[in-house]
């Protein structure tokens, strides 16, 4: 067949969406030796739903045994340590409690001990208030009971998700970025051509791990099986100055809907709270609300002592992708014959995302004779990221030597985060195109001013490295365009003349 | 290469305007061996962005713009040759006054210090510190920050812009951004009284004809790429908003003006109490803070409006670390406390054995009054009474060694005829 004008490119496989979902399947198709391409619609990796995670590593007792979410969650969970250690994402095993406030909630936990169990999820035991807060000593006095799973841990999300795009971009994946899925083309069952925003691309096999709009891409193809309705959470960021307040992550009993509203210590060292749990038919909704404010702080003061609003440093709100069906949906479509449908993956996506990528290769060797795909070990690969140097986690002498090797290590950039120079360059060396692309990458804006004092040397450096005008510099990509215009430019020529300007900007002043 | 701590007499931590005149006045006390360390690649802190005028008032009896002030001092500080590290961070400081810190020049450096004097400035309030819900699009920024992407870089953020709170440097951005040809929309105050100085009022908003609302805050941004607008809507007496009368104002930019937090990371780190008003440290008369040796004055210690007092502050600040190395400083026993319709007082304890400069704020803003002192009822009449002016009184120490039977002082605002 012919090659459109604006192909960008012929592939065996084409995974769509570079979330941690995409990116965990594109990482994990490296192994072999297929030509593999990811679409991601936004300016950078994790931009979607993945960067405003909760970024819990979930031991695996909240889900009904036999679901794919139970066995994926558990699986998922143990490969954590071997993982984050490849790709030098940090991670830490702090554990999660999830606490009981009255006698029957208490009675409630020993079915999620129970569910534990019958999951194999390891190590759980049931906790007395007063145990517990021996552990944690400040759990309010209203815990009166708990149970422990000492196998859940914390991630940072946005940051495993760029760690996979770029390890499986090291491993020959193509990454196509700014590049939204518009339409396809399907001839007898088969997707023949997928055209975005930047081009068409040609793959053998479609893997739709689109998030929130994984129903819409499938649609594109005629399959019609699942429906996303999205689920929107705002998260509460509280100062450093907190760290220490809970080692392990807080949860309540769940709600119908969600895990609750947990009190989460995150690998960077903050504490954070949240998620709230509202349905909308919004997909671009991630707006935080008043009343998402009250409730947190209300729920979160329940169990845990010391939390103040007057601690918080950053707000923002995640949509989780959730579907139509009770559990994740990662199956062939039964519709085409070349699509592999990877949708619904709300909590414990994050968790199982390893696993969900494991089971999708499988998927794929199964159905590689049919698509005229052969399975071969692609021998080059390689599972490990080169290492991130990270100056706020070196000793003195650590850092001695690193501003003698590189004195751009000397320079620091964000003093809340304490960030140099030489890690937004790098940074920007593996991909940062946006001021949040440096700000997940390396924490850059993310502490307590929040970018007040660096914010303008991250987008001098940006656009230094870059090439690029400051006023071309977005804070994530699209329309988000930081600086508008040069000073004196929204000025007429003749009001130079201070006096002429005064008079003109005073008389059109309308009060 | 990190091996041992070089030994200093003096390091003072910002190289701001309060960072330069405790070194200034360190050095005139006789101490030679000072090193400033300034984060930043130029001398002169916060004040490099501030090309506006009206400092120096108090002290030079004329009306300087920022770098101008700030010149004046870095002129002296070279010409007396003190040694000043810019483009240099601490990173460390301990309660035995080891500092360490780094820069692209000096590496990792680690100095033990006879006296340290903290001068860090302070930073913003941000955003989420006030949680304002809605949309989180590009075009939101504090006033500082919009101030330097003005001042010292050129650019502009947008070209309509909502001014939330009306602290000093959100009046002087309204007009800053006014004169560069941005419409400003108005600005936007929660409490019922304007946060700024009553002349930044008048020579930034009415000169130009910007709305203040007072009593109203914005409680939505919108917009999901770039700001697209606010909701502002009024505040009852509690600040409760009032939704039903909200209105929506088309904007691209948002300024925050929303308050200042002393920078007191480093005094944490060497267990330096610090004080939930000001945010900024205990000192005695000597600005000497619970850590013995370690100092604090200007920003880092309580937010002030007016520079000049920031370095009359740091003055004393330097001498008496001078003095502290040289040959030790008086015990200071006397507690300060702030009563009635006063926020703070500072210093938080004296000796009664010198004369010493009060700083305080009041709570509320209040007609003409009377500032009560306690133990001995001394009066001193204010004019007009506001939280965003500080009131500075001078004592001398006959007065102050009253209060030794106590070991108290007490410091009143009461409106004039409100019957006491």
């Amino acid at each position: 067949m012919l090659e459109p004008k604006d192909s960008l490119g012929r592939f065996d496989i084409l995974v769509i969406g570079g979330g941690v979902v995409g990116t965990a399947i594109a990482r994990s198709l490296s192994r072999y030796r297929w030509k593999v391409a990811l679409a991601e619609r936004m300016a950078e990796l994790s931009f979607g739903t993945s960067k405003a995670n909760s970024g819990i590593v979930h031991a695996g007792f909240h889900s009904a045994p036999g679901t794919l979410k139970a066995e994926l969650c558990v699986k998922g969970c143990l490969m954590y340590p071997q993982l984050t250690k490849e790709l030098d994402v940090e991670y830490k095993q702090n554990g999660v409690i999830m606490v009981a406030m009255s006698d029957e909630e208490a009675a409630k936990l020993h079915l999620y001990l129970k569910q534990g169990e019958q999951n194999g999820v390891p190590g759980m035991r049931f906790l007395s208030g007063d145990e517990l807060r021996s552990l944690e000593p400040n759990l309010s006095d209203g815990v009166v009971a708990g149970i422990v799973a000492p196998t859940g841990g914390v991630v940072s999300p946005f940051e495993l998700t760029l760690a996979q795009g770029e390890n499986a971009a090291a491993n020959g994946v193509s990454v196509f970025l700014e590049t939204e899925v518009t339409s396809m083309l399907v001839q007898d069952k088969s997707i023949v051509r997928v055209n975005t925003s930047k081009g068409s691309i040609t793959a053998r096999l479609v893997i739709n791990a689109a998030g929130l709009y994984a129903d819409k891409v499938a649609n594109m193809a005629g399959d019609y099986s699942f429906v996303i309705h999205p689920r929107k959470g705002e998260e509460y960021l509280l100062d450093k100055r907190l760290a220490g307040i809970v080692h392990s992550t807080i949860f309540p009993l769940p709600t119908p809907v969600s895990k609750g509203i947990l009190v989460i210590p995150t690998v960077h060292g903050n504490l954070m709270l949240g998620p709230t749990a509202e349905e909308t038919e919004d997909r671009e909704d991630l707006s935080t609300t008043f009343e998402g404010f009250q409730q947190i702080f209300a729920m979160c003061s329940k169990m845990v002592n010391g939390l103040s609003p007057s601690d918080l440093i950053a707000t923002f709100a995640g949509l989780r992708p959730a579907s139509d069906r009770d559990d994740f949906v990662i199956e062939p479509s039964d519709q085409v014959r070349n699509l592999i449908n990877v949708g619904g993956i709300e909590s414990p996506g994050l968790t199982a995302a390893p696993a969900i990528a494991e089971m999708v290769v499988e998927i794929v060797k199964g159905m590689a004779p049919d698509l005229g795909l052969s399975v071969e070990e692609n021998e080059g690969y390689k599972p490990t990221r080169e290492g991130v140097r990270r100056f706020r986690y070196m000793t003195d002498e650590e850092r001695a030597a690193a501003i003698a090797e590189n004195p751009l290590f000397g320079r620091v950039v964000c003093r809340c985060e304490l960030v140099t120079e030489a890690e937004i360059v790098d940074a920007i060396r593996r991909g940062a195109r946006t001021l949040d692309g440096v700000k997940l990458r390396t924490r850059a804006g993310m502490g307590r001013c929040q970018g007040g004092f660096c914010t303008s040397r991250v987008m001098k450096i940006l656009s230094r490295e870059l090439g690029i005008p400051m006023t071309a510099i977005t804070k994530r990509g699209g329309g988000s365009r930081m600086l508008l215009y040069r000073t004196k430019e929204l000025l007429d020529d003749d009001s130079f003349d201070a006096g002429a300007g005064l008079k003109a900007i005073g008389g059109d002043k309308a009060v | 290469m990190t091996a041992t701590a070089q030994e200093r007499d003096l390091v003072v931590i910002g190289g701001g305007p309060a960072g330069l005149a405790a070194a200034l006045a360190a050095k005139e006390e006789g101490i030679d061996d000072i090193v400033v360390i300034e984060r930043n690649d130029e001398l002169g802190g916060i004040l490099n962005q501030c090309i506006h005028n009206g400092f120096g008032i108090h002290l030079f009896g004329e009306e300087l713009t920022g770098p101008e002030y700030a010149e004046r001092f870095v002129t002296k500080v070279r010409e007396k040759s003190i040694e000043c590290l810019t483009g240099t961070v601490v990173t460390g400081l301990t309660s035995d006054r080891e500092v360490t810190a780094v820069g692209q020049r000096c590496g990792l450096l680690r100095i033990k210090a006879k006296a340290v004097v903290l001068a860090m400035g302070c930073r913003e309030r941000t955003r989420p510190a006030i949680n304002i819900p809605g949309d989180r699009p590009a075009g939101v920024f504090t006033a500082g920050t919009v101030q330097q992407l003005i001042n010292l870089e050129g650019y502009l953020p947008g070209k309509t812009a909502l001014i939330l709170g009306s602290g000093d440097i959100g009046l002087i951005m309204a007009r800053r951004l006014t004169l560069e040809g941005v419409k400003v929309q108005g600005v936007v105050e929660i409490m019922s009284y304007p946060g700024g100085l009553n002349r930044n009022i008048v020579q930034c908003l009415n000169d130009f004809n910007i709305p203040l609302y007072l009593s109203h805050t914005v409680v939505r941004i919108h917009g999901k790429e770039r700001v697209e607008g606010a909701t502002v809507a009024p505040v009852n007496s509690r600040r409760e908003p009032v939704l039903e009368k909200s209105f929506f104002v088309p904007c691209d930019t948002i300024v925050l003006s929303v308050g200042l937090i002393p920078e007191n990371e480093l005094s944490r780190m060497a267990g330096i109490r610090l004080s939930p008003t000001t945010s900024g440290a205990y000192v005695d008369e000597n600005l000497q803070t619970s850590v013995q040796g370690i100092f604090a004055c200007g920003n880092v210690l309580h937010v002030h409006d007016v520079v000049d007092f920031v370095t009359r502050e740091s003055e004393r600040a330097g001498r008496n670390a001078a003095r502290f190395i040289r040959s030790g400083l008086p015990r200071c026993e006397i507690a300060v406390r702030p009563g009635k319709n006063v926020r703070y007082v500072v210093p938080h304890f004296v000796s009664g054995e010198q004369d010493v400069e009060f700083f305080l704020r009041a709570s509320r803003p209040m007609g003409s009054s009377v500032l009560y002192i306690q133990p001995d009822l001394r009066q001193v009449r204010q004019r007009i009474v506001k939280p965003s002016e500080m009131i500075s009184v001078a004592l001398p120490a006959s007065v102050i060694a009253r209060a030794k039977s106590s070991g108290e002082m007490c410091f009143e605002l009461e409106e004039r005829g409100s019957g006491r």
